[in-house]
């Protein structure tokens, strides 16, 4: 305990003198590149998004370290949004136009996304987007390194349904914008594969739910139907907790009814005591248990900078890394960071991922990933038991849904995010 | 899957399990199947599985034993498979004798995944039917009843004529129908006997297993499990009933320990203190603290943690409470509006601050075996957890109760809140006895954490969901009263959890605010309104 809390004071420390630093280095310096990293470090989302400030820290450090890009040192700007959707517009504005980033990294949540959109338009700059998200989206200014549904929740039902023969579909997630359209997608893909409406049950709870009593013995009376059933699960950070807790207290194993979560990561799961949880499934594009020379060389980075050998990997900290090796490969390219020529350059960019392929970004800017199905474990790591034979190209407008099935991005060809096929019209479904 | 073909392999498993470690070595088709948990690869691991449950080679259960529990190893290079006993130590698995020497250096665990698992628990429980441990054999018949394998049925026909526990027997039996309702050949007469069976079982595995039914089934069978689904269903849904009741009753308790520090702070002082929630926080985190102390040093005092944490969560949250009071609230009673605002302030504060100590992420806080797992009342369902936090929120309501009514602490504070300048007339000091009120509110909010640790998350976004639900609670209840309260948060529990099947978790909790707004309307001073004097200040 004391050690711990003399690793917090320390880390403390080490940030406010690398803050220090840094405010010292921009009073000199005009010949830095700067970084906007746009993350919440309070409030609610401060649980998830503090990490990924951390990891971009690490990244930049690295390049620096590496001799900074086009000669010039690379230098992040930190601000604090708190969790707060419409100051998550605000302080995009101050990060392009007071302090000038080249690029930003950032946000979380789909609605902070939809948030700052307008400002990334209207000032003309880059958005690293490192979240898997509902889809149904593919803009200019926005670089989508998460998943999109084709690239994880789509996958984790074919897993179920070929490896797990289930036939009775659960469809649990908190009630906002991602789960919605997510849960809509499979509602559409599962009845294209056959699934009788009956056998499917959608649920959706409020944000932090953490009375679970009545729904875990409702997903148990769905599954004692004579048919496998399993639990497909978007249900958001904070409630899982409580709702794997009670699925292990009232005795529901993974062997009977398995939770697939695609929320669920090597994060979450270091707050939870992890036995009643073996066998439940996560879908990912990366497992920090994924032996590979390059996850294990980022891993160690990581336990050094964070100077926490405990600190776990998760998969938006791998997208961030792609993102940004992306990024710097075209501001290398083009031997500029001016943002029409970056946004130019980066379709078509590659970098490798920390699972050993090589990430591509696409045109309609969301990129190449692999899938991977992985077990929990007892010690709160994933064991990888399914992954796609390739890479799956994201695919911004899901073929499911009525409205975006004719939809496709291209920014390079068309020039035109929502390009209708069937019309052949930019401008979406109307 | 065949595990058991002949009756006679199955007594040789048994056989094995009191011999297990001691058992000769045989070369033969054990010792190839062994090999295949060699190969790392889930699908040879399944074919390792079922050989070796079919080897009927004494270790066999063993083995699969060890394998469910993720203490089986093996050796690539050597082509060598070890378990590990309870004790740690590694015995070789084709002689079950302790390794010789150093253990080989690729030594790594044979991974298993869902399906893998459920192979491992029909495996084991054919094997296992004949254990002398009556539970096993009843686990062993509940194992089989879920994988309805037929091949296990010999063996049960033969543990059934064995058996003299009669719930064991009972559990026998129903593995037994299970199979049979899914077998081709079975006879109708075996298959109506098994619908029996099945019937008297009468929980939702039994629907289950009857609404599988294969649609070849003679008609009168397929019309007797007709029957028995509908009979099974109705009696379900009486139990239904009762077990909305129990969770109403469980969310009410949750309710009723996040709103009873908030009845004293805001219902008996009046303040509208918004950091309650925060106080709840830091009664979690000082159960975490605990913990983690007891981890690094006494890890044997483990059970005792929520035990321990109780009185130092009231301390800690009590001081900081009565902290708050003489630092900021006692400059501001009579200014409710801006009291909202600081104690608002004061929360965020809190949370910020707990989050530069401990980190943004959840910490984990254990529960102690007492407090894991359920058991069953008929088909009543009930958590332990849930269970003792009942119970644990009884015992806080009736303290405090007693403690305003018996203690001189408690006869000082009505006084102060009834009727402060004859309080102050009388020689009470009013100032002393409005702290110790607040910290005594806030430290009963910290003892709500500890319970609430266990179900909830430990993050410092705790406090926040309970914080609106306490405020309905208090109102709702009537503001100072505590039976108010008491009452207001069981009905409000029960209230939501009759709602929640029907419209939904997001519904539900909509449909509960405005039914409160309606009765707010009608009554603006909840369930129990004050008389008195005090309604006028």
């Amino acid at each position: 305990m004391m050690n711990e809390i003399y690793l917090y004071v320390r880390r403390l420390l080490v940030c406010a003198c690398v803050l220090a630093v840094f405010t010292a280095q921009s009073a000199f310096g005009a010949d830095t590149i700067k970084v906007g990293i746009l993350h919440s470090l309070s409030g609610t989302m401060a649980i998830s998004e503090t990490t990924l400030k951390d990891v971009m820290l690490m990244l930049i450090e690295d390049q620096n370290k590496k001799g900074g890009l086009l000669g010039k040192k690379l230098e992040p700007v930190v601000v604090d949004p708190a969790s707060n959707w419409p100051l998550f517009a605000e302080k995009a504005r101050e990060l392009i136009s007071k302090d000038k980033v080249s690029a930003v990294f950032g946000c979380w949540t789909s609605v902070s996304r939809k948030s700052v959109l307008p400002v990334f338009k209207e000032l003309n700059s880059i958005l690293f987007y490192p979240v898997q998200y509902e889809g149904e989206e593919s803009e200019r200014n926005v670089f989508y390194t998460g998943a999109a549904p084709n690239q994880q929740a789509i996958p984790a039902v074919d897993y179920l349904m070929k490896e797990e023969k289930v036939q009775r579909w659960v469809l649990a997630g908190t009630d906002y914008v991602y789960p919605r359209t997510t849960n809509k997608i499979l509602e559409a893909y599962l009845k294209a594969k056959g699934v009788a409406a009956s056998d499917i049950m959608i649920n959706s709870t409020p944000f932090g739910h953490s009375d679970w009593q009545t729904i875990v013995a409702e997903i148990k009376k769905f599954g004692s139907a004579g048919k496998k059933t399993a639990v497909v699960s978007t249900i958001n950070g904070d409630a899982n907790v409580p709702f794997y807790k009670e699925l292990g207290n009232q005795g529901v194993k993974a062997t009977d009814i398995p939770v697939v979560a695609f929320s669920v990561g090597e994060e979450e799961l270091a707050g939870l005591d992890t036995k009643p949880l073996l066998g439940h499934l996560a879908a990912w594009n990366y497992f920090q248990s994924i032996k590979d020379t390059s996850n294990d060389a980022f891993i160690k980075q990581w336990h050094a900078f964070t100077k926490n050998p405990k600190r776990v990997t998760n998969d938006p900290m791998e997208a961030h890394y792609i993102g940004f090796k992306m990024w710097v490969k075209a501001v290398e390219k083009v031997k500029s960071t001016d943002p029409d020529k970056v946004i130019a350059a980066l379709p078509g960019i590659e970098a490798p991922n920390l699972t050993g392929g090589m990430s591509k970004m696409l045109p309609n800017h969301h990129i190449t990933k692999p899938v991977f199905i992985g077990e929990v474990r007892a010690d709160g790591q994933f064991d990888v038991v399914w992954k796609t034979p390739g890479l799956v190209p994201g695919d911004a407008w899901s073929d499911f849904l009525p409205g975006s099935k004719d939809l496709t991005g291209d920014w390079v060809k068309l020039k035109c995010g929502n390009y209708n096929t069937a019309t052949k019209k930019c401008g979406g479904s109307g | 899957m065949r595990f058991i073909r002949e009756p006679l392999i199955a007594l040789l498993c048994l056989l094995g399990l009191f011999l297990a470690g001691a058992g000769p070595a045989h070369a033969g088709p054990y010792e190839d199947a062994l090999t295949g948990f060699t190969g790392d690869s889930y699908s040879d691991t399944a074919a390792a599985i079922d050989a070796v449950a079919a080897s009927g080679h004494p270790l066999a259960a063993t083995v699969i034993g060890a394998l469910q529990e993720r203490r089986l190893h093996f050796s690539a290079a050597a082509k060598k498979v070890f378990y590990a006993d309870k004790a740690g130590t590694l015995h070789d698995a084709a002689t079950g004798q302790p390794a010789a020497g150093e253990p080989p250096a690729d030594l790594a665990m044979v991974r298993v995944n869902n399906r893998l698992r459920r192979s491992i628990d029909a495996a084991l429980g054919s094997l296992t039917l004949m254990s002398p441990d009556a539970w096993r054999r009843y686990e062993a018949a509940q194992a089989v009843f879920k994988s309805r394998d037929e091949a296990a049925l010999p063996a049960l026909d033969q543990a059934i004529a064995k058996e003299t526990d009669a719930g064991v027997k009972r559990a026998l039996e129903q593995a037994w129908a299970s199979i049979v309702l899914n077998q081709a050949g079975a006879s109708a007469a075996d298959k109506l006997t098994a619908v029996q069976l099945i019937r008297e079982r009468g929980d939702q595995d039994a629907v289950g297993i009857l609404s599988a039914l294969p649609a070849e089934a003679a008609q009168p069978v397929r019309k007797a499990a007709e029957d028995a689904i509908a009979a099974i269903k109705g009696e379900l849904a009486l139990w239904e009933v009762a077990q909305n009741l129990w969770y109403g009753l469980s969310l009410g308790s949750v309710l009723l320990l996040a709103a009873i520090g908030l009845a004293i702070t805001f219902g008996v002082m009046g303040v509208i203190n918004m950091a309650h929630g925060e106080m709840v926080m830091l009664g979690a985190y000082t159960t975490f603290a605990v913990q983690e102390v007891i981890r690094t040093h006494n890890p044997a005092l483990f059970g005792y943690s929520l035990a321990i944490a109780i009185p130092l969560a009231f301390l800690v949250a009590g001081i900081v409470g009565i902290a708050i009071e003489r630092c900021v609230i006692r400059f501001l009673y009579g200014r409710p509006l801006e009291t909202l605002l600081a104690t608002w302030g004061l929360s965020l504060m809190l949370q910020q601050a707990v989050r530069s100590i401990f980190g943004p992420t959840n910490r984990e806080v254990g529960a102690p075996s007492w407090m894991s797992g359920a058991f069953q009342i008929g088909h009543l369902n009930i958590t332990y957890n849930r269970l003792w936090i009942i119970v644990f929120a009884l015992l806080v309501f009736a303290l405090l109760l007693a403690l305003l009514r018996y203690t001189r602490l408690g006869l000082e504070m009505r006084a102060v809140t009834q009727n402060r300048p004859m309080a102050a007339a009388m020689g009470i000091r009013t100032n002393r006895i409005d702290a110790l009120t607040f910290g005594l509110g806030s430290g009963i909010a910290g003892i709500a954490g500890v319970a609430l640790s266990q179900i909830d998350n430990v993050s410092p976004n705790l406090g926040q969901g309970y914080i609106i639900d306490s405020f309905m609670v208090v109102v709702f209840g009537g503001v100072g009263n505590l039976w108010g309260t008491l009452l207001g948060a069981f009905s409000l529990g029960i209230a939501n959890k009759f709602l929640e099947p029907y419209a939904g978790a997001v519904l539900g909790k909509i449909a509960i605010l405005v039914l409160i707004i309606l009765f707010i309307q009608k009554r603006p001073r909840g369930l129990f309104a004050l008389k008195g004097r005090a309604v006028e200040s």
